[in-house]
């Protein structure tokens, strides 16, 4: 089994299945499309389950390495492989996928095909971004997974999705340029070498490092995206159909947090320790001040919009106290985040498929309808807040214990996200799910089928485990986390 | 003085094209029935027999005839070969076209010719007399060709535009040439590097001289600040003929600044790299905000056009760092690589405007293209891969022709040109992605479907797919640019 390529097949079994999704669905028959997606998708995630199976949780070295050249000229080479950083983001990838097909199955009756097909093919590509260990290949998924998103939020998207798509697009490309000129410097640099793990090793000068950090730094800063260039989120995530919002946040954002933990930390160690200040007062401002902007939201999808951006930064946060606690708590946090925004996202678009309505305003009383619904959303929310027992609460208690260790203020500030996570999140919960039936369209809302329910159920799953028993993934990413601050104490000056 | 009979086998192919447009000429004359048709015939058939004598003359030998002022390399050879494909590409799309408009007349075939062939010498040329014959061959007849329809008045301005800045231009160039020629002695451009060389030649004259040429030039090249006839000869011409302006002679073009300014003028490569600075940085900011302001596709191209140039350029004044020709090879495979990129990125784009045009319709807005995806998504998918693709978003063709010219740039040291270019191209995206936004997010207005030949339908769909898979595999062409330089300089 190891034999198999297993990388490329997780990338390329998508992408591939998405165009014959592609070719072979027409808005005529819809059925065939979709059944063919789901079948893609379910694939695809099976294929990633050995790589968690015969995963070397002792070692910190690259596995399931898979090298050829591609593009000789420049030294370019088809270069994939997965660390216990990165090899839980593919299985989360491709789990998240499956859920899209699934949550997507109904709602979505335009150009099936294509929607489908979009969210496979980006699948594959994001699949590579956590694989690829070629700069050149890692910025080719990367910037090649825009086209796809661009795609879903102006097509499927809201009344104002033109806005928004562009101001994605737009806002990633600045910061992904810039990165594309740090990658070419990195490769004179390194006597014309794009491997990733090469350029760990390439000995570079503070000013240097400063640059290829700036350039880093706006280019996933926007990704993740931390305070002040978080704008575009809110309304890439409002007008997004519910499937893209998931993906975004559940994928996309991880893409930035990923960024700094496989480029700038290990590539510019001194500029990162020399700017790590300013980057953790970045993140305790998304922290807090973005937990009071989702207070005021009237929007359900904005709140929790709002909410990813306050708990990547506590990822941020993580990261940048150079401590194993920390940066695992971080990548804890990422996959949790993962699993319980992208639940949350569904559960605002199972009420807006009914309710056609993301106002909070227009609901109270959900429970009388939807019990069953409401049960899943409670577990979601108590998780977003950081409950005890759910996922949510793994990651940030690791970080602030961190942080307690680093500075203890920075403790205190970072730990108010606990009071504000609750705040907003249960505040929502109460207003849209508890009180009066608020109207005659709440009065009739249908309970969740079994196919909502299936989702919400495996994600339920996913959320209880990972927060009762978090070993298996703080496992697996412990010996390449200890061996990424052990480089990146070294400086390279 | 006793005359020796040059040696014709490097030119056979050239001197083909010649014999096939003298025949085209006099069948179409004499057998006006079907002389439509058979032009067309005929015209490709020339095209595909110059390709094939390419091929079996191309040694990657560099050799020279008629009194040295014809070059035979593997540079030209390569270039040739792609000139052929893009006149002949642009004489399938625009076909249809023309015959809608009652202007598929045997001329029209014949220019093309003419035009190839005078691209033809002005790729192999290795002194500025036959460059400037080659390059007045193709201008000429690209006057005429734009001309074509007599009877529209924009297509007539366009025209008159056209041929005056041509001529000035052509006249810069020569006063430029004749500049150097009285510094130097010499007008083959391996004597004038050579009195450069030796220090023999008068460095103010020869600055002068270098100064007119590189405005020649870069009239011909269209980039900023003489772009001005570029953006309304684009928009007047019939779409068929602003394809073919907007292909093949920027393959010329290339080869003709690489003769001069990389064969003839190289010892004052730091000087001309500082103008083509210049030039490359305005070409890529001016094209690109400009292009945002256009609502006409075939100007947007236009400006869009300009920028890419611009871009190539960028891969021409990396080659000479502080006196370091170290990196001279890799720049200028880049810039070729870039050049051949584009051709092929725009015969599609202006390919997908002649497809939606029709009978009594053009498709010249950018409006024209709303809804595509829900008249034919196919078509929709291949602009899609088009645009994203001069937007130099990866896995297209475009994003290796953008990170090939860049790299060189960073090679060069030029990281803040770099970063100018960067950041242009960001803007530029914006344009790219509005076509997208168009074909895909807005209600089509015109539900008619997609009618047209099936030659153009496959070529068009080949196009775009090779677009995609180019990018997926860039390495063929990436390294057969870089040995036919190798090869050649």
């Amino acid at each position: 089994m190891t034999g198999m390529p297993l990388l490329s097949l997780a990338i390329w079994i998508p992408i591939l299945g998405g165009l014959l999704v592609l070719a072979t669905g027409s808005d005529r028959n819809a059925p065939l499309a979709r059944s063919l997606a789901l079948a893609v998708s379910v694939v695809g995630f099976a294929v990633t389950l050995p790589l968690y199976a015969l995963f070397d949780t002792g070692s910190s070295a690259m596995q399931f390495v898979e090298y050829a050249p591609w593009i000789p000229r420049f030294n370019v080479n088809y270069h994939l492989g997965v660390d216990g950083i990165s090899v839980l983001f593919v299985l989360l990838n491709s789990f998240i996928t499956v859920m899209v097909v699934i949550a997507g199955w109904q709602v979505i009756q335009d150009k099936v095909a294509q929607y489908m097909a979009a969210f496979l093919i980006m699948s594959g590509l994001m699949n590579g971004i956590f694989s690829a260990l070629d700069g050149v290949l890692f910025y080719v998924f990367f910037e090649a997974s825009l086209i796809p998103l661009y795609l879903i939020i102006g097509i499927w998207g809201g009344p104002n999705r033109v806005y928004a798509a562009f101001k994605f697009f737009l806002y990633t490309l600045v910061g992904s340029l810039l990165m594309l000129v740090a990658i070419l410097y990195l490769f004179m640099e390194a006597g014309g070498s794009f491997s990733i793990l090469q350029w760990h090793q390439v000995p570079l000068g503070m000013t240097a490092q400063s640059l290829i950090f700036w350039a880093f730094l706006i280019a996933f800063a926007v990704k993740v995206p931390m305070w002040p260039v978080h704008t575009w989120l809110p309304d890439a995530h409002v007008e997004a159909p519910t499937g893209g919002s998931v993906v975004l946040a559940a994928i996309a954002l991880k893409l930035g947090a990923y960024g700094f933990i496989r480029f700038s930390m290990p590539i510019v160690p001194d500029a990162a320790a020399a700017f790590a200040p300013m980057m953790i007062a970045l993140s305790l401002i998304a922290v807090v001040y973005i937990g009071f902007v989702a207070l005021v939201q009237t929007d359900m999808k904005k709140l929790i919009a709002y909410s990813s951006i306050a708990h990547m930064g506590f990822v941020t946060l993580g990261f940048f106290m150079f401590n194993a606690l920390g940066v695992e708590g971080a990548l804890v946090q990422m996959i949790s985040h993962g699993f319980v925004s992208g639940a949350m996202f569904l559960c605002v678009g199972v009420l807006y498929d009914r309710m056609h309505s993301r106002n909070i305003a227009d609901y109270g009383g959900v429970v009388k309808t939807m019990p069953k619904f409401a049960a899943f959303f409670m577990l979601f929310a108590m998780a977003n807040a950081g409950l005890p027992g759910t996922s949510g609460f793994v990651g940030e208690f690791m970080v602030i214990l961190a942080a307690v260790d680093f500075n203890f203020w920075i403790a205190a500030i970072a730990a108010t996200t606990l009071i504000l996570g609750a705040a907003y999140t249960l505040w929502m919960y109460k207003r849209v799910v508890f009180g009066k039936v608020a109207n005659e369209h709440v009065a009739q809302l249908e309970d969740i089928g079994a196919r909502e329910f299936a989702v919400l159920g495996f994600l339920a799953l996913c959320v209880l485990a990972m927060g009762v028993w978090p070993y298996p993934f703080t496992e697996v990413m412990h010996a390449s986390v200890n061996e990424l601050l052990r480089h990146v104490a070294v400086s390279k000056l | 003085m006793n005359f020796v009979v040059p040696d014709f086998y490097p030119a056979a192919a050239e001197i083909f094209v010649a014999i096939m447009a003298l025949v085209t000429m006099l069948a179409t004359t004499f057998l006006k029935r079907i002389g439509r048709s058979l032009a067309y015939v005929l015209a490709q058939a020339t095209l595909i027999g110059a390709a094939f004598i390419t091929i079996y003359t191309m040694d990657g030998h560099v050799t020279l005839t008629f009194s040295n002022m014809f070059i035979a390399d593997l540079m030209g050879d390569l270039l040739k070969l792609l000139i052929y494909f893009a006149v002949a590409i642009g004489l399938l799309y625009g076909r249809a076209y023309l015959a809608d408009r009652n202007m598929d007349r045997p001329e029209y075939f014949l220019l093309a010719l003419l035009m190839t062939l005078g691209m033809m010498v002005m790729v192999t040329s290795n002194h500025m007399l036959t460059l400037y014959m080659g390059l007045e061959m193709m201008s000429l007849s690209l006057y005429a060709m734009v001309a074509f329809d007599r009877e529209s008045a924009r297509s007539t301005e366009a025209a008159m535009k056209y041929f005056v800045l041509g001529a000035l231009a052509s006249g810069l160039l020569l006063y430029g040439m004749s500049m150097i020629y009285g510094a130097t002695g010499s007008l083959e451009f391996s004597g004038i590097a050579q009195a450069i060389y030796h220090q023999a030649a008068n460095k103010t004259v020869l600055l002068f001289g270098l100064v007119f040429i590189m405005a020649g030039l870069a009239f011909k090249l269209g980039v900023v600040p003489f772009h001005m006839w570029v953006p309304d000869v684009y928009q007047g011409a019939p779409t068929a003929v602003t394809l073919m302006i907007a292909a093949a002679p920027k393959l010329a073009a290339f080869a003709i600044s690489m003769r001069l300014l990389v064969f003839g003028l190289f010892e004052l490569a730091e000087q001309w790299q500082s103008m083509l600075m210049f030039l490359a940085v305005a070409s890529i900011v001016l094209g690109n905000l400009a292009a945002i302001a256009q609502t006409n596709i075939k100007r947007m191209l236009a400006y869009s056009g300009i920028a890419h140039i611009g871009f190539m350029l960028l891969g021409l004044l990396s080659g000479v760092v502080d006196g370091d020709r170290h990196f001279a090879l890799n720049a200028y495979s880049s810039a070729m690589f870039y050049a051949v990129s584009y051709v092929l990125m725009t015969l599609a784009a202006f390919g997908m405007v002649i497809l939606l045009s029709r009978a009594g319709f053009e498709a010249e807005n950018i409006e024209d293209f709303r809804g595509l995806n829900q008249r034919s998504p196919w078509f929709a998918a291949m602009m899609m891969i088009v645009m994203f693709s001069m937007a130099g978003i990866p896995f297209f063709i475009g994003f290796f022709a953008k990170f090939s010219v860049l790299q060189a740039v960073v090679a060069a040291g030029y990281i803040w040109l770099a970063i100018v270019a960067v950041l242009m191209s960001v803007i530029g995206a914006f344009y790219y992605l509005r076509v997208v936004k168009v074909m895909y997010f807005d209600e089509p207005i015109d539900s008619a479907p997609i009618h047209a030949p099936a030659d153009v339908r496959v070529m068009l769909s080949a196009n775009g797919l090779a677009v995609a898979v180019l990018g997926l595999l860039p390495q063929g062409l990436m390294s057969l640019c870089a040995y036919a330089l190798i090869a050649s300089l």
